[in-house]
């Protein structure tokens, strides 16, 4: 068997292990005083894995898919263009990372080491066409998750939150797990061509039984409701950058995974998974409407928040369209957007002495202290909130126009109804931040790699991002095209 | 014949230490009972022609889940009286737990044989190598047809084993001296010990 295609196709994940397998020797010898560099080295290799994908999307534009190893990995337009949001949503929580860990002297290499394993696992996720891929994939991305979430150690509540998120995790994956025997019995493969065939000519009780755990273990790892309990906890007590990289770039990966398995394995059974999609995506929505509002904390809302933005891109999973499936993708690239520019907002909320700042009494009158932070969190939350012109607008009507277009009227009436409760508190956000009056009249100081990102972010989310979006658009209807070559 | 001969006295063995295992007053004898219950499992596998499975018991279970067990016993300081306090009181509870188990299997089987349950036939690909033993087997689709997943199964271990470091490791805070050895045989009495006549009352001061 000739290796030299499936290397290639699998380039970034194998530049990205070895890239970490080295760093992690590095560290080994080098102790905390080179973490800066490895952080460096990390998001250099992850800019190369990102140009890397940039060339392979590039190539598979045309709809042609290349397997890697058998049909264990598969890269096609799907694939590459949600491992470049990934990759671009790692890079952005790298730069993100230092300045928070280093003031508690917490900051470590095998932080970016471990993003870096993270960035394989994900990788594997998006591309897997195997359930045994799938799964190896997904249990590198949250064995490093868990890890990451009490990287403080010396903070109990990120302790605890890694506890909670490691439990949960565990139970999640035994789910998966136990659903993926039950497939494999009553189809007897793996693979998900193979599936397919095998339910095409039989889909019994069991296999039901079996796509329904799969699908409860994905909702989890999505955070969708009935199965999002954990989020506000795990992301409160996470120290905020990995909270940034939870709600971005491993959300990314396991909605695509989903996505994939929805229309590939089990694309023959529309009718079986759709009324779970909609229900999840309906109940997410509603219940991150509601769940925000009386909150106090900034990361529970924002927790809240992201349970709400993945209510509204399983709409998009829900219609089972073409249109669908390419809605969902560019409503994940503005949403990793959103995400990191809140996020990032939020690291640079601190007082000088270091301390952060994470509820809105500590916002209020924050025009007065900080005008550029001000505004660039108005215009984030207004695109969160879905107000047009921003770009948070066209995300939520890419998604409502393929339900509509798949005839599900009343979920899209819902999801607008739902998404004016939302918008509610993001523009709490915006009266404490303009209208409420500075108890502090101190500036913030944060590095400059902290305001790039919230920069780039505004401008993406800005009437500006209208200008990718139509060729955006083209790479997504390519992507959404790659999940349809098999029927 | 003498199949059967060993059959019987590696289940008699299984079932019997099984027993011991509950029934043990030391948790470390317990453990101990464990292991050659494990043992017994194993030759019930080379029986049965799973030589591979068989390896895997004594190396995987015996080797490392079983110490681990009993580094754990042996570390924490378990109460086997508290432990057994409440048995009578739940012994209820329990046995409804076996008999809803026992008629799951019943059932699971029964429908299983009775053709109501029909599983999917094997891929093709992943049907083993013809007369190769099963570790062979095993070996030959593990290293070709599912290398990529093997080796990521390696990457998952050593992120598991960097994760358990980094949340555990603390830096020592006190550096320790080190020893000079030559330094050390250099020293004469003359230079290492001061005699002192103190007087009665005072202090001495050195």
């Amino acid at each position: 068997m000739g290796y030299a295609n499936s290397l290639y196709l699998t380039g970034a994940e194998i530049g990205l292990s070895l890239t970490g397998l080295v760093l992690l020797l590095v560290t080994a010898w080098t102790g905390r005083g080179a973490a800066r560099a490895i952080t460096i080295a990390a998001v250099a290799a992850l800019f190369g894995a990102l140009i890397f994908t940039g060339v392979l999307l590039d190539e598979t534009m045309t709809g042609l898919a290349g397997r890697a190893f058998g049909d264990l990995f598969t890269v096609d337009a799907f694939s590459s263009l949600a491992k470049i949001l990934i990759y671009v949503a790692t890079i952005g929580c790298l730069i993100l990372a230092p300045h928070y860990f280093e003031r508690h002297g917490e900051y470590r290499g095998e932080y970016p080491v471990l993003i870096l394993f993270n960035a394989v696992g994900m990788g594997m996720m998006v591309s897997a066409t195997n359930l045994m891929t799938l799964y190896i994939g997904l249990e590198m991305s949250s064995l490093a998750s868990y890890v990451l979430a009490s990287f403080a150690r010396s903070d109990t509540r990120s302790s605890e939150a890694g506890l909670k998120y490691f439990v949960l995790g565990g139970l999640a994956s035994g789910i998966i797990l136990y659903g993926i025997s039950l497939v494999y019995g009553f189809s007897g493969t793996t693979s998900y061509d193979g599936i397919r065939l095998a339910f095409a000519a039989q889909f019994t009780t069991g296999a039901v039984f079996g796509m329904v755990f799969v699908l409860a273990g994905l909702a989890f790892k999505i955070s969708a409701v009935p199965f999002h309990m954990w989020t506000p906890d795990v992301y409160e007590g996470a120290p905020t950058p990995v909270t940034t990289f939870f709600a971005s770039a491993p959300k990314v990966a396991a909605v695509a995974m989903l996505v994939r398995i929805a229309f590939e394995p089990f694309g023959g059974e529309t009718g079986g998974w759709q009324q779970i999609v909609v229900f999840a995506a309906l109940a997410s929505i509603v219940v991150g409407a509601l769940g925000a509002i009386g909150q106090q904390s900034l990361k529970r809302l924002l927790a809240y928040s992201s349970i709400n933005n993945v209510g509204f891109i399983l709409i998009g999973l829900a219609a089972a369209t073409l249109e669908g499936a390419s809605a969902v993708l560019t409503y994940l690239a503005i949403y990793v957007f959103m995400t990191l520019g809140s996020f990032a907002a939020l690291l640079i909320l601190r007082d000088p002495e270091g301390d952060k700042l994470t509820t809105f009494a500590d916002i209020a009158g924050l025009a007065t202290r900080s005008p550029a932070l001000a505004w660039s969190l108005l215009f984030l939350m207004f695109s969160l909130a879905g107000i047009p012109p921003l770009l948070g607008f066209y995300a939520k009507f890419v998604i409502f126009q393929a339900a509509v277009e798949a005839d599900m009227i009343a979920l899209a009436a819902i999801g607008i109804a739902a998404s004016v409760i939302g918008a509610f508190y993001y523009i709490k956000f915006v009266k404490v931040m303009f209208f409420d009056d500075a108890v502090d009249t101190r500036r913030f100081h944060a590095p400059a790699g902290h305001w790039a990102v919230l920069a780039i972010c505004v401008i993406v989310n800005s009437p500006l991002g209208y200008l990718l979006t139509p060729w955006f658009g083209r790479m997504a209807d390519a992507a959404g095209l790659s999940l349809f070559a098999f029927a | 014949m003498i199949q059967t001969i060993a059959f019987y006295l590696f289940a008699v063995l299984v079932i019997a230490s099984a027993v011991m295992v509950i029934t043990a007053r030391n948790p470390v004898h317990s453990v101990l009972w464990l292991i050659l219950a494990f043992f017994n499992a194993a030759g019930l596998m080379v029986l049965v022609g799973a030589e591979f499975i068989a390896m895997l018991l004594v190396i995987v279970y015996v080797g490392a889940v079983a110490v681990l067990f009993l580094f754990v016993v042996m570390m924490l300081d378990i109460d086997v009286a508290s432990l057994r306090a409440g048995f009578v009181r739940n012994f209820p509870l329990g046995l409804v737990i076996a008999l809803i188990l026992l008629a799951e299997l019943v059932l699971g089987i029964g429908a299983y044989r009775a053709g109501e349950i029909a599983l999917g036939t094997p891929m093709v690909a992943a049907a083993a190598p013809v007369g190769a033993s099963n570790t062979a087997a095993i070996g030959a689709l593990l290293y070709s047809e599912y290398l990529f997943l093997f080796e990521a199964a390696g990457l998952i271990l050593l992120v598991a084993m960097v994760g358990a470091i980094v949340l555990t490791h603390r830096p020592p805070k006190t550096v320790r001296g080190h020893q000079n050895i030559s330094k050390q045989v250099r020293r004469t009495p003359e230079e290492a010990t001061v005699m002192k006549r103190p007087n009665v009352g005072e202090g001495i001061e050195l």
